[in-house]
């Protein structure tokens, strides 16, 4: 009888009331209505890729941010926050502000100076077409898989929460960002993406604050953890040296997550450098990542923070997804619905569901405003059309939007066979930005990289990727070799790919340049450090320089680390 | 966003803020002379009621501040 309570708890976490569903209903309509407004102004090209190149610095770092609080961020990272503690805030402390900084203040010149309207666009000024044919061919790729995997998992999300049919929450949610996307094109993501990261701080933020009162402060909530699971779950540092939570030594953490996977995603990962290109000026494109750097900062505020309060807070123990399909209870990956629900009353429970909704579309959104980008610049126009009109690419993105959606659909419903989505994303990242990240950073800082070497490097470099984690599936004790350890869990393992396969792409291009013909620098201005003429800030005061505001968000980032080592 | 015109980005999000204000404060204030049977944890705070007011006050702010009316004349 429990037994069969339980199944039926399960089925759906919380009931919405009306007011719920006319807030969700509002914010679709919202969405919608900015895509139909912005209709208007993407005529041309650089209005529907670049956004025009006219956002400001606030615009564009919002959006940069909010691409990426996609179904990792929000559910994903409270989920591995009640599995691994307080370990995941490395995701967004080391993991990302370091390399947002670096972005910032090293590598945006040579982006924006290019007037590239790509990654691989940049590579194929750098390096050549071979080059910016594997990055784009290997980005359009990854992409639509990414678009699928937070499909599904907003689908389940609605089905476990809600208990509504997945395959109404892929359609509907799809066909929504399908339609302002190929309407309004980079545009109308970047507006509806700064609107979604309001909802979604306005909605979860609801959970940290009733949870700290609940629990009765930062330090009763640590002495609560300390009794539920174990002390070591509210250290981000001490225990790295030795046994963790997550199996991990910190050396992993610094050069596998801080340096490798860390600088690829945040630096070359297309989705979220794009919103960056659209800028106005130089100052406001490394103004945007700062700023973007100073609100990820507080993400854990509302995503780890819940993870950690239902470790002290929640009467049940949550489970792995396979033991909580067998006994009917609750998986991890429900971590956030259920501390929603615990504290969210009608209205408020809306808003929160809505703030799921607008990072799963946030998300979405980026990739396929990213895909699209790519996918008709770098593939179609490149390789297919050179000719064609400006009018013939833009209609040639509206309809790219509609069949990336498409694809990820598809995507959505082969993922649904994978029963780690988190892991399988970090697998993805490793596969293909740790090395695009050597192959960038080579082109961007030592001119004698060459055409010949970038491309090698690069082939080489996925190439190792793909091969160590395929070795790995194929024989498990593989691990002790890639991972250093044969307890590595898998999030450790794609750490040390992402190291192994950087390196690979270093030293390839590097021992390649050496042997081959070099590019005379006449052209390599605008590209490369070294024979780029970098454009004077100007008499500006120290506040308005962006290296003041890096360093503050740097000195911030320190302290926080210190805080909970 | 567009020179000469156009509905800035913080107009949207005025709207958004406000449409949600009043709803979830209504909500609140429905709740609070109509306790529900099965109360969420920590009821006795009404988190939809200071929630929904705060994001109210926020909402009327940006759409005002940031209104097509004021950005045009």
């Amino acid at each position: 009888m429990t037994q069969a309570l339980a199944l039926v708890v399960a089925e759906r976490l919380v009931h919405l009331s009306a007011v719920d569903i006319v807030i969700i209903a509002f914010y679709f309509a919202l969405v919608l209505a900015i895509g139909w407004y912005l209709k208007g102004q993407s005529g041309t090209g650089e209005d529907f890729f670049m956004a025009g190149r006219e956002m400001t610095a606030w615009i564009a770092g919002l959006s940069f941010l909010s691409a990426n609080l996609g179904s990792l961020e929000l559910m994903g990272w409270a989920a591995a926050a009640y599995q691994y503690g307080i370990l995941a805030t490395h995701w967004y402390w080391i993991g990302a502000i370091p390399a947002m900084l670096f972005l910032a203040l090293v590598m945006m010149p040579f982006y924006y100076i290019s007037k590239t309207h790509s990654v691989p666009g940049y590579l194929k000024l750098r390096f050549g077409e071979s080059s910016r044919t594997l990055s784009s061919v290997s980005f359009a790729f990854m992409t639509v898989l990414m678009s699928g995997i937070n499909m599904y998992s907003m689908a389940l999300v609605m089905k476990v929460v809600l208990g509504w049919d997945i395959n109404f929450s892929i359609w509907v949610s799809s066909i929504t960002v399908a339609i302002y996307v190929a309407l309004g094109g980079l545009r109308s993501a970047i507006f509806n993406e700064v609107l979604q990261f309001i909802l979604i701080w306005a909605g979860a933020l609801v959970i940290p604050v009733m949870g700290l009162i609940e629990a009765g402060g930062w330090t009763n909530l640590k002495a609560q953890i300390a009794v539920r699971a174990s002390s070591e779950y509210t250290h981000l540092w001490s225990t790295l040296g030795s046994f963790n939570p997550m199996g991990i030594h910190w050396t992993g953490i610094v050069l596998g997550l801080g340096f490798v996977i860390s600088f690829g995603y945040w630096t070359t990962d297309f989705l979220v450098v794009q919103r960056v290109l659209s800028a106005k000026d130089l100052r406001a494109a490394k103004m945007a990542p700062i700023i973007g750097g100073a609100f990820k900062m507080f993400v854990p505020f509302i995503v780890i923070l819940p993870g950690l309060l239902a470790l002290a807070v929640l009467p049940q123990k949550l489970m792995g997804e396979a033991a909580a399909v067998a006994s009917g209870g609750h998986s991890y990956n429900e971590v956030l619905p259920l501390m929603l629900a615990r504290y969210a009353g009608p209205g408020l429970l809306g808003l929160g569901i809505t703030a799921l909704i607008a990072g799963f579309m946030s998300g979405m959104a980026g990739n396929v405003s990213a895909f699209t980008t790519v996918w008709t610049y770098d593939i179609y126009r490149a390789l297919i059309n050179k000719d064609a009109s400006d009018e013939h690419y833009v209609r040639m993105g509206r309809w790219t939007t509609i069949v990336g959606v498409l694809i990820s659909v598809g995507t959505a419903y082969l993922v649904m066979s994978f029963l780690s989505i988190m892991d399988y994303v970090q697998a993805l990242f490793s596969f293909f930005i740790a090395p695009l990240f050597g192959t960038v950073v080579l082109g961007m800082l030592w001119k004698r990289a060459t055409p010949k070497g970038g491309f090698w490097g690069l082939l080489a470099g996925t190439v190792s990727s793909v091969s160590m984690w395929a070795w790995v599936k194929v024989d498990p004790t593989a691990l002790r070799y890639v991972a250093l350890s044969s307890d590595a869990r898998d999030m450790a393992e794609n750490m040390y790919r992402a190291l192994w396969s950087w390196i690979v792409c270093v030293v390839v291009t590097v021992v390649v340049s050496l042997l081959t013909e070099p590019k005379p620098d006449s052209e390599l201005v605008g590209l490369v450090y070294g024979v780029t003429p970098i454009p004077s800030e100007g008499n500006i005061p120290l506040w308005e320089r962006p290296i003041f505001w890096g360093a503050i968000v740097f000195v911030v980032f320190v302290a926080f680390n210190i805080w909970v080592w | 966003m567009r020179k000469g015109g156009g509905i800035s980005i913080w107009f949207f999000v005025g709207i958004s803020l406000l449409v949600n204000g009043v709803l979830i404060l209504g909500a609140g204030i429905w709740e609070f002379i109509y306790p529900p049977a099965n109360p969420v944890v920590l009821f006795r705070l009404h988190a939809n009621l200071w929630w929904g007011a705060v994001l109210l006050l926020l909402g009327i702010l940006y759409s005002l501040k940031f209104s097509p009316s004021r950005a045009s004349s």
